[in-house]
């Protein structure tokens, strides 16, 4: 897979490291003549000077024929030009990183896949802190599935019943059951589900609302 | 015609006063507000301190209920990004964006943007200017 990223922060490096590790073929590029130099020295001539939001750069770099383009800059609109000129070049896949969790449903209307930006991620560390009966949607997948963590209730529906007596919405899955002493398992059919665990869900998108209502109830005060 | 212009630079500012002398309702947003002072004497609209890439801020200046937006600051993403914010989540009808560079002003106005680059224009006049010995007019 040929793999464009433009911006060659820490975001843009070590998704190149990884990508590259996995024998992709990729390509940074970086505006700063100093980050290009410190990359090129870790990654050797996978680094290209220059503005990714220009359309001459990216065809330069060859845009047309890359598999994916990823715009990780930490300036929402520049991500959002680099997605756009990419696709008018043909890019059939491209993924940009938002900074302000905001701008997630701008992205959205023009058809460009996000990435949980770090302030959300941040933002689901902390309300990780607060009372349990949340949900917390962890990574939005390509196919319109969703990662979420929900910490059950006392007042839970499914307190005290194995995974395979609840009642959950199509697609969704229990993936992960995390007990309040941190240990994680992966759940069968005879795991019994209890106040206080963490439990890792897939579900659809448009299912959130029913899994909500599964696993945490309606009379918890919560909207639904 | 309720109006907002994103951008109080030069190009803002005159959009602004003319827009204003036919008696439209103005509204103008820029980060700085030390950039308002270029708005005429008299200028009737109302002014607002914000960045035009923000929703909120967006919200703050009436963005709901306008019928057309200026993206006019010197940032040719800043202006595409306000533009498609104001079209695609609040619908805005009428969306004109300032966008310097003339390669990405022809990929914006293919995915439906009114897009103006001072770029390509200024040139072809020049050229005119030498080459034909046309004089620009002023547009009032």
């Amino acid at each position: 897979m040929y793999v464009l990223i433009a911006g060659g922060g820490k975001v843009g490096f070590y998704l190149a490291q990884e990508l590259l590790q996995s024998n992709n073929e990729v390509l940074i590029l970086e505006q700063d003549a100093g980050r290009v130099a410190a990359i090129t020295e870790e990654l050797g001539e996978n680094v290209m000077h220059g503005d990714g939001c220009e359309a001459t750069t990216l065809d330069a770099a060859g845009v047309a024929r890359a598999d994916l383009v990823a715009a990780v800059t930490g300036d929402d609109e520049d991500n959002l030009v680099v997605c756009e000129i990419a696709r008018s070049r043909g890019v059939p896949r491209t993924i940009a990183r938002i900074n302000n969790p905001k701008n997630e449903l701008l992205f959205k209307r023009r058809g460009i896949e996000t990435t949980i930006s770090a302030t959300q991620a941040v933002l689901a560390q902390i309300e990780q802190e607060l009372p349990t009966g949340e949900m917390i949607p962890l990574l939005q997948m390509h196919s319109g599935l969703e990662l979420v963590e929900i910490k059950l209730p006392e007042t839970s529906p499914v307190s005290g019943r194995s995974v395979r007596e609840v009642l959950l919405p199509p697609e969704s899955l229990i993936s992960l059951v995390v007990d309040p002493g941190g240990v994680p398992r992966i759940p069968s059919g005879d795991t019994r589900l209890n106040p206080g665990d963490a439990l890792v869900v897939v579900t659809r998108r448009e299912s959130s609302p029913l899994l909500r209502q599964a696993l945490i109830g309606s009379t918890h005060g919560l909207d639904t | 015609m309720n109006i907002l212009i994103m951008g109080c630079g030069r190009l803002g500012a005159r959009i602004a006063m003319l827009l204003d002398e036919q008696g439209h309702s103005i509204t103008v947003i820029d980060t700085n507000a030390s950039a308002f002072r270029r708005l005429p004497e008299g200028f009737r609209g109302r002014v607002t301190v914000g960045n035009g890439m923000d929703g909120t801020a967006l919200e703050k200046a009436g963005i709901q209920s306008m019928d057309a937006f200026f993206a006019v600051t010197q940032g040719d993403n800043r202006n595409y990004f306000a533009s498609q914010l104001a079209r695609e989540v609040y619908g805005v009808k009428r969306v004109l964006c300032r966008i310097y560079d003339p390669v990405r002003e022809g990929i914006f106005r293919d995915l439906g943007l009114e897009t103006f680059s001072p770029t390509s224009l200024g040139a072809g006049i020049m050229v005119d200017m030498l080459l034909k010995g046309a004089v620009p007019s002023k547009g009032s």
